[in-house]
Formats: C-alpha cells, sequence, structure tokens
C-alpha cells in the first residue's frame, strides 16, 4: 500500500527509459518497474529512425520521409518534432560516446552478417567503419568467435558495392582461452590487458591482439573487429590498438549478448539514477486496480505473492511480441497487463503470409494509440485517462523491416513520458 | 508465451515431467542467446567453468540423448542465481543447477553400491567401487561440513569463547586447509555471547500483543548465531510498528545445502520449517527473514525444489523485513521524518535480493533519512556466494570476483558497508577490513 510514486513506467526497455527520464524532468516522481533487464543487451546497439520505407524502400533521409508514413504510424501518431526531441535526449544522454547528431541523414554501418545497415546514431566505435567511406579495409574474426565469419562478411560486403576495397581474415585470439569462450571474456581480457603467453613470450592482450594482425594488413588503412573490443576500457584499447597498428580500428556491431547494448544500456541508467528515477526490476507486472477510469495502481508477481506500485500516471513500455508486452495464442492477440485492444485479423491465417521474410501483419501487431499516446478500445474511445503506451507495444509499424526500432522507442517514450510527467 | 501469463500460473514442480526430474520444458525456452553466461560471475574469472547455458539447458539436453553423466563442473556454480535473473526467456536455470548438482553428488554415493556388490558375492567389485568413489571424498566431507553451518553454529554457540579461539586458531586453520580444503585465508564469523533465540527468551518473548498484526520471523541461522544485533534490530522495528513478532521453531534454510548439492538434507530442513511456517500463516502472520539468501529459498527454491504440503503459501508470504515494512507501513514518511547522527554506507545489494526486485531499496528508502547517506557500490557479485568463497580452490576466483566490488566500496565516501547478506557481508569486511551493517540496524537507529 505504501509504495507510491507520481509516475510509474512499465518496462525497462529504451522506450521505458526514456519516458522515465523525460517525465523526471517534469519535476515528476518516477518509478521503472520492470521484469527483465533492458533488451539493450540483445539489441547492436544502433539507433535506427527509418532505414526503409514500408514498402521497402532504403532511406537516406529519415525526417523527409516520415512525413509520408500511414496513419497509426507511431511516428505519424507523436509528430516529427517528438522524433528530433527523443534523439535530443538521446544525444545529451549518450554525450560522445555515440556519433550522427552532426546530420539528418542515415549513416551506412556495416553489420556482422555482411550487411549495411541504414542507421541515424551510431557507437563513437563503429565510426571509423563507416561503409560510405573508401577507404581501404580488413575484417577481422576469431576462430572462437562463429558469430562473425569476417570473411564471409568481407564478401558480402563487396557484393553489396561499398566503396572499400574489404578484405576479411579468421585468426585466432591470442591467449588460451575456451574454445566456446564468451564475448565479455575477451572484452575484459582486454580490458585489464591480461598477460598473454604468446610463442614470442608472455605480453599483454593489447598487445599480443595487434601483433597477430599485423602481418595481414597488407595495406588495409582500417581494420574492423567484432565488437569486443573491451567493456570499461573500450576506447583505450581502441587507441591501444590503432597505436600498434597505425591505422584506424572499428568495431562491428555484433548479435546478441551485444557489448555496444551493454554500454548503451548502462549510459541510460547512470541518467536514471542521476535523474532520481527509481528502478525495481526482477518481477512482472501482472494485474493492476483500477478506480472507473484510472488506474490506481499495478500489482507484480513473485511465487503468487502480489505487490502494489500506486501511482497518478502509468506509462506502458513492455515491448512488443519479443519483450512480450504483446501476446498471442490460437484465440487471438492481447496485452495482457491492461487487456487493452490489440487490432488484428480474427481468422489466425491472416496473422501471417507465405514466404519467411514476407510482409507479415503479424510484425504490425500492437495496441493503438491517440495522439496523446492513449491506449484505444476497439470502438476507438480511451482505455484509461492515465494510461499511455510506448516503444514495441505500439502497433502500425514493422520495426524490424522498416529499422525503425530505437527511433521509434525514442520519440514515444518521449512523448508519453513528457505528457504523464505533466499531468502530475 | 507472456511472462505475465506465465508467473500467474506459476508451478515450477510442474517442470519435472518425470520422477527422474526432466527439465525438458525449461530447457526448450532456451534461445541460445548467451546472455546468462555473460552475467555469470564464476565463469568470468574461471575459465573451466562452462557457464549456465551449458549447466542448464544444453547440458539437460545432452543427457535425454546421450545417456550422458552429469558434467563435473557442476560443483563450480556458486549459485548467485544471476544467471536466472538475467534470461530474457525466464529459463529456470538455477533450478536446473540445483537439480543438475543434487543428482551429481547423489551419483557419488558410492557406499550403498560397494555394500551391495558385496553382499552379491563381488568382493573386487566392490573394492573398485570405493576406490573410485574415494576420489574427491575429502571435498564431499568438506562440503558436507560447510553446508551444515547450522550444526556447527549450534555446537560452537555453547562455547562461544572457545569456538572463537579455536576456530581461528593458525594451526588448527592450517590443518582444515590441508585435511579439508577450507581456506584458510578466511576470518570464522565469531559466535554471540548469547544467541538471538537465548536473548529472545531472557526476553520473555514478544513484548507487543497484536492478533490483528503479526509477523513469523525467520532468522535463519546467521542472526541467531552470529549477529543477534541485526535480529533484534528487526524485533526492535517491528515491535515499534505494532506488530506481534513470533518466532517459530526452524532450521537452516537450506541454502548452502542447495549451493553444495544435498538435497535430501535441505528437504529435512525444509520440511520443518514450512510446517512450522505454514501453522504461523494459518493462524495469520506473514513471514518475514532478514537474510536475502533465507528469503530467497522460501520464495523460490522451496517451491522448485520441493513439494510440501503448505510450500505455496510459505512463498507466497514470505517477504524481506524491510520490503514487508515498506508495502504495509508509511515507512517513507517515518524516514522523512526521521534523523540519524551523521553516517556514510558503502551498499552492495545482494544476489539473491536482485530476483525479488529489492536490489535499489536500501538506496531508496534512505535517499531521504536526515543525517545518513547510502551509496550504491554497483551490481557486480561480492564473490563468496556462501560456502564457495570458503573452499580452497575457489578462494582465489572468489577473491577475484570480489575486486569490483572492494574497489568500489574504497572509492565510496563511507567507510563503513552495508548489505542484507551475511556472507556478502563477510565477504565486504574481509577485502576492504569495514564494518559492516544491516539496513535493519540503520532503520533501528532512526525510528526507535
Ligand atoms: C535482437 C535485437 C536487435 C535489435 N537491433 C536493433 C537495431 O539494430 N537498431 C535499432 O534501432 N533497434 C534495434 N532493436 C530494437 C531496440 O533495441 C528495442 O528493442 C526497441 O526499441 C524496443 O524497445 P522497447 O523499450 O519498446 O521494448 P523492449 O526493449 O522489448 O523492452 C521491454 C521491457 O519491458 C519489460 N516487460 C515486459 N513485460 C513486462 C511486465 N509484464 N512487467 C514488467 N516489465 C515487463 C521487459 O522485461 C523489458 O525490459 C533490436 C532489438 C532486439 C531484441
Ligand atoms: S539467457 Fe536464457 S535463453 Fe539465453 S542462453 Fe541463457 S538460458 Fe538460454
Ligand atoms: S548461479 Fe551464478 S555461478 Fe551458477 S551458473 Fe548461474 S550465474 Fe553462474
Amino acid at each position: 500500500m505504501a509504495i507510491e510514486d507520481d509516475v510509474c513506467v512499465i518496462g525497462g526497455g529504451l522506450a521505458g527509459m526514456t519516458s522515465a527520464l523525460r517525465a523526471a524532468r517534469e519535476g515528476a516522481r518516477v518509478r521503472l518497474v520492470s521484469h527483465k533487464k533492458s533488451t539493450l543487451r540483445h539489441a547492436s546497439g544502433l539507433v535506427d529512425v527509418l532505414g526503409y520505407t514500408p514498402d521497402g524502400e532504403l532511406v537516406a533521409e529519415p525526417f523527409g520521409a516520415l512525413a509520408a508514413l500511414p496513419a497509426g504510424h507511431p511516428y505519424e501518431r507523436v509528430g516529427v518534432d517528438a522524433v528530433r526531441d527523443g534523439l535530443g535526449l538521446f544525444d545529451e544522454v549518450v554525450g560522445d560516446a555515440y556519433y550522427g547528431d552532426h546530420t539528418d541523414a542515415n549513416a551506412l554501418v556495416p553489420t556482422h552478417g555482411g550487411t549495411v545497415k541504414p542507421t541515424a546514431r551510431y557507437p563513437e566505435s563503429a565510426a571509423a567503419g563507416l561503409a560510405s567511406d573508401p577507404r581501404e579495409t580488413l575484417l577481422v574474426g576469431f576462430e572462437t568467435l562463429t558469430a562473425f565469419d569476417a570473411p564471409l562478411a568481407a564478401d558480402h560486403l563487396d557484393a553489396a558495392g561499398v566503396p572499400a576495397a574489404t578484405r576479411g581474415v579468421t585468426v585466432p585470439f591470442p591467449g588460451a582461452f575456451r574454445a566456446d569462450s564468451r564475448v565479455t571474456r575477451f572484452a575484459h581480457a582486454l580490458d585489464r590487458d591480461e598477460a598473454i603467453e604468446t610463442n614470442a613470450g608472455t605480453t599483454g592482450a593489447r598487445r599480443a591482439l595487434a601483433t597477430a594482425v599485423d602481418p595481414h594488413l597488407d595495406g588495409a588503412e582500417r581494420v574492423g573487429f567484432p565488437a569486443v573490443l573491451g567493456d570499461d576500457e573500450s576506447s583505450d584499447v581502441r587507441a591501444a590498438l590503432e597505436t600498434r597498428l597505425g591505422v584506424d580500428v572499428f568495431e562491428v556491431p555484433m548479435g546478441p549478448p551485444s557489448l555496444p547494448g551493454l554500454r548503451l544500456e548502462r549510459l541510460f541508467t547512470a541518467a536514471l539514477d542521476d535523474a532520481g528515477v527509481r528502478r525495481t526490476t526482477g518481477n512482472p507486472v501482472v494485474d493492476f486496480e483500477a478506480d472507473g477510469e484510472r488506474i490506481q495502481a499495478v500489482y507484480v508477481d513473485r511465487n503468487g505473492q502480489r505487490a502494489p506500485f500506486h501511482a497518478d500516471e502509468f506509462v506502458l513500455a513492455t515491448g512488443g511480441l519479443v519483450g512480450k508486452g504483446i501476446d498471442s495464442d490460437r484465440d487471438g492477440v492481447i496485452e495482457p497487463i491492461f487487456d487493452c485492444h490489440v487490432p488484428h485479423p480474427d481468422d489466425r491465417y491472416e496473422w501471417f503470409v507465405d514466404e519467411a521474410f514476407g510482409d507479415h501483419p503479424f510484425a504490425r501487431f500492437g495496441v493503438d494509440v491517440d495522439a496523446e499516446l492513449r491506449p484505444l478500445d476497439a470502438d476507438g474511445g480511451i482505455e484509461y485517462a492515465n494510461l499511455r503506451a510506448a516503444g514495441g507495444v505500439l502497433g502500425g509499424a514493422d520495426f524490424a523491416a522498416e529499422k525503425s526500432g530505437s527511433g521509434i522507442s525514442l520519440a514515444t517514450g518521449y512523448a508519453a513520458g513528457r505528457a504523464a510527467g505533466e499531468a502530475v | 508465451m507472456s511472462d505475465a501469463d506465465s508467473t500467474d500460473e506459476f508451478e515450477p514442480v510442474e517442470v519435472f515431467e518425470t520422477t527422474d526430474m526432466d527439465l525438458r520444458s525449461g530447457s526448450d525456452d532456451c534461445y541460445k542467446c548467451s546472455t546468462c553466461d555473460t552475467s555469470c560471475p564464476v565463469a568470468e574469472v574461471d575459465d573451466e567453468f562452462p557457464g549456465p547455458k551449458f549447466q542448464g539447458p544444453e547440458q539437460w539436453r545432452l543427457k535425454r540423448k546421450e545417456g550422458h553423466e552429469i558434467d563435473d563442473s557442476i560443483t563450480g556454480c556458486s549459485n548467485c542465481m544471476r544467471c536466472d535473473d538475467a534470461c530474457p526467456s525466464s529459463v529456470p536455470l538455477s533450478q536446473m543447477h540445483n537439480t543438475a548438482r543434487g543428482e551429481y553428488v547423489e551419483s557419488q554415493r558410492f557406499g550403498r553400491e560397494a555394500l551391495a556388490a558385496l553382499r552379491q558375492g563381488e568382493p573386487r567389485e566392490a573394492l573398485e567401487i570405493v576406490r573410485n568413489g574415494t576420489d574427491g571424498l575429502v571435498e564431499r566431507v568438506r562440503n558436507r561440513v560447510l553446508a551444515n553451518y547450522r550444526t556447527s553454529a549450534w555446537l560452537a554457540s555453547k562455547v562461544p569463547w572457545l569456538a572463537n579461539r579455536a576456530m581461528n586458531f593458525g594451526p588448527a586453520r592450517w590443518l582444515m586447509e590441508a585435511t579439508l580444503g577450507v581456506t584458510k585465508e578466511r576470518e570464522f564469523p565469531a559466535f554471540a555471547d548469547q544467541t538471538f533465540r537465548e536473548w529472545w527468551v531472557e526476553r520473555g518473548g514478544a513484548h507487543v500483543g497484536n492478533p490483528d498484526k503479526q509477523v513469523a520471523y525467520f532468522h535463519g541461522c546467521y542472526s541467531n548465531f552470529n549477529t543477534p544485533e541485526v535480529a533484534k534490530a528487526m524485533v526492535h522495528v517491528f515491535e515499534e510498528f505494532g506488530y506481534e513478532v513470533l518466532v517459530p521453531p526452524q532450521k537452516c534454510s537450506g541454502t548452502p545445502m542447495f549451493a553444495n548439492g544435498m538435497l535430501g538434507d535441505a528437504r529435512r530442513h525444509a520440511e520443518t520449517n514450512v510446517e512450522n511456517l505454514a501453522a504461523a500463516i494459518d493462524g495469520g502472520a506473514d513471514i518475514v527473514a532478514s537474510c536475502t539468501s533465507c528469503s530467497m529459498a522460501l520464495r523460490q527454491e522451496y517451491p522448485e525444489l520441493f513439494d510440501l504440503d503448505g510450500i505455496d503459501s510459505v512463498a507466497a508470504h514470505t517477504y524481506e523485513a524491510v520490503e514487508y515494512l515498506r508495502l504495509h507501513e508509511d515507512l517513507e514518511g517515518e524516514l522523512a521524518a526521521a534523523e540519524v547522527d551523521a553516517s556514510e554506507f558503502a551498499y552492495h545489494a545482494p544476489c539473491h535480493a536482485r530476483n525479488q526486485g529489492i536490489d535499489r531499496q536500501a538506496i531508496e528508502l534512505f535517499s531521504d533519512l536526515d543525517g545518513a547517506t547510502v551509496e550504491d557500490v554497483g551490481d557486480s557479485c561480492s564473490g563468496i556466494s556462501g560456502t564457495y568463497g570458503w573452499k580452497e580452490e575457489k578462494y582465489d576466483y572468489s577473491m577475484e570476483i570480489g575486486e569490483e566490488m572492494f574497489e568500489h566500496m574504497e572509492s565510496a565516501d563511507g567507510e563503513t558497508g552495508m548489505t542484507e547478506c551475511p556472507t556478502c557481508a563477510m565477504q565486504m569486511e574481509h577485502g576492504t577490513g569495514y564494518e559492516i551493517s544491516h539496513p535493519l540496524e540503520l532503520l533501528e537507529e532512526a525510528l526507535v
């Protein structure tokens, strides 16, 4: 009964953290309640606004393309200014750890699969690797890190027509590591510059790595590694490698678990702590209490025990089908906490199309909202006067196909957080 | 599957599809993202330890397909349960590790098998079984001694002055390391002259009677034998809020036994605990614990591992003590009006507080208390994990894991540590030389 706040944000992903930060700026006392940690640790660490139109066309200038999005798309709901504001908040949180704020154009960043991804903000560590840069490139993979096949990625990039000549090589990561070593193990060895046994005697991990790569340089003007170059000390690690190799060094964003994602999560949690946002993580919200039109409290569950969190305003930022903010079973598609209406065809066979990578309706499933981000019921009425939704839980966008995941989370998180904070 | 729904129907015992503890459904939920591996503090420092993903889902898959034996490496897991918290897919990792460890330890009981062979007139085979079985016997005896801390502590509490001297007597410690593999690097915790239960009887039990507000205190071994001041603070604070405190008969929560694969022992203790706590719940009380590993055991490990009458009710009615007050009283309001002598604390959140969602609680609560500053020293594991850091072969790893916490403590303003977990407290003290206090003690100072 006694845990009370002004604003309670449910969900600790990028959308939830952005909402919480923004609401705190209004002077509200904010709590972030999340089941799991942010899904940023699975994400690439790249922040996309809009990479492709809903029709699949590559977007060079996302802000120009936003106006053409269909009604019901989250960007259409909040408007272009919220997108700029959301990115502005992001830029403040990350400081110089991210690049891309100098232009409205998308940058093209090579990914670990050898594709080129249009993105709005990229980690400083990826900056020297931009695909638009014509400098000759060497990609280095490690034998024990099968998730990045450097020669294959280089071939793909070449085939994609990047301006730079790109080669790939696979080397053993120096030192005796397990065959299935975790990415954090490499990162921490480099962070601490651990002593490593090599044929030429014992040396620090950074020097040993540079020595292993040096013979393959062969005129390359920059070298890309999988994103395992340090965790806490990543810029020192990169600087040390650059000094020894005499060329620029960059990281290629990887799949989960992702160090750039972890680093980004740390920047956001530090900002939350600075803003005085109270964080409660570990148990899912499963239920709520409402008094007519307003939600009074939400309940988290732990092995059958229910603990209430009271607030005046609530933000639902529980993610989409992957983040578990939207759920489906044979009978339908639901939003499991408040049972907000999720528009979807009655017939299950209309939820997807036959081709695996086709334009699946289910990818756009999510709650429908008004311009203030309040979820709407089946008749277009407001579900609850003090509930707003942000991020992946919103319908109307295919985040993965459009490459718009983080941008939508930032824009709608910003708008929902501001509105919730102003309302108290 | 939605998490919101799945917890609604939380029925962990169902995970065992057969009597030989088939954890397949949990294993199927794993999509191999490796997030658990990156958050495992042991895998971080011990290259021999393959990590939670292997220990849990992969090992279960292997076992089903190839009649594979549980891998020795399972004994490397410290049961910190950070992997549980990390998994986005809610794979019951620590439950898998606990059952695997139980099975591993069980498979090493060679005595019965050898006897059976003898009875069948196969002395050679019996001898062979004994020979194979005695490998690692000392380690197993040692684990048993460490896991049954309650028994040694009970003995020691009868003659605390002697125990305190003998346990930390140099040559004795050397002998313990040489023969039992209990590291000589650590100081044994001092035993109090008077246990909490002795104090409780001497003061004549509860000073507040209140049939409408009752809590049954699960004090656990440590605050009974070693830090009764924490238990007394808990009583004083709850009585201040008008609660009638009950102290039902109880045994060890079982935490050190789970971590050493001694599920049989743990179950025996759990039976007593569940019986007495369930009776208190029937009488109208909720259960509170001052140790986060104890509350974790009652809330999560019991229903995951055992099927006892009343176990779900105990899980659903158990709270960490400060959490309970926060939910039921205006603790924040009381603290905002209170004041303490200037004091600065370096706070470490125990791993077992994390899964209960209370790892930020102390920081949050004391932020408005005049006089006190409580600074979070980061989210690393302290490294001791109950009995783990007491094992000679694990001591160095344990200190390596704790390194980050020690550094953060040193750079924090406070010169006193604070945590809810008694073994974390031991490690914090060992690594920094700081005195360590419990949030309940600060609450007592502020409110009583
Ligand atoms: C593998 C992967 C790769 C990605 N790559 C990119 C990329 O390259 N570029 C890009 O821009 N974006 C990318 N994204 C998307 C981006 O990182 C975010 O996932 C997206 O912005 C959605 O954020 P969100 O905050 O809405 O939801 P999520 O990040 O899904 O967070 C939802 C949060 O809600 C919590 N939650 C769910 N249910 C409950 C409940 N009942 N109670 C309490 N808490 C609950 C979850 O534990 C989680 O913390 C990627 C995502 C993934 C998963
Ligand atoms: S975090 Fe969960 S899903 Fe991911 S590898 Fe570990 S057990 Fe599997
Ligand atoms: S319980 Fe802790 S030590 Fe054991 S596997 Fe999980 S994270 Fe690692």
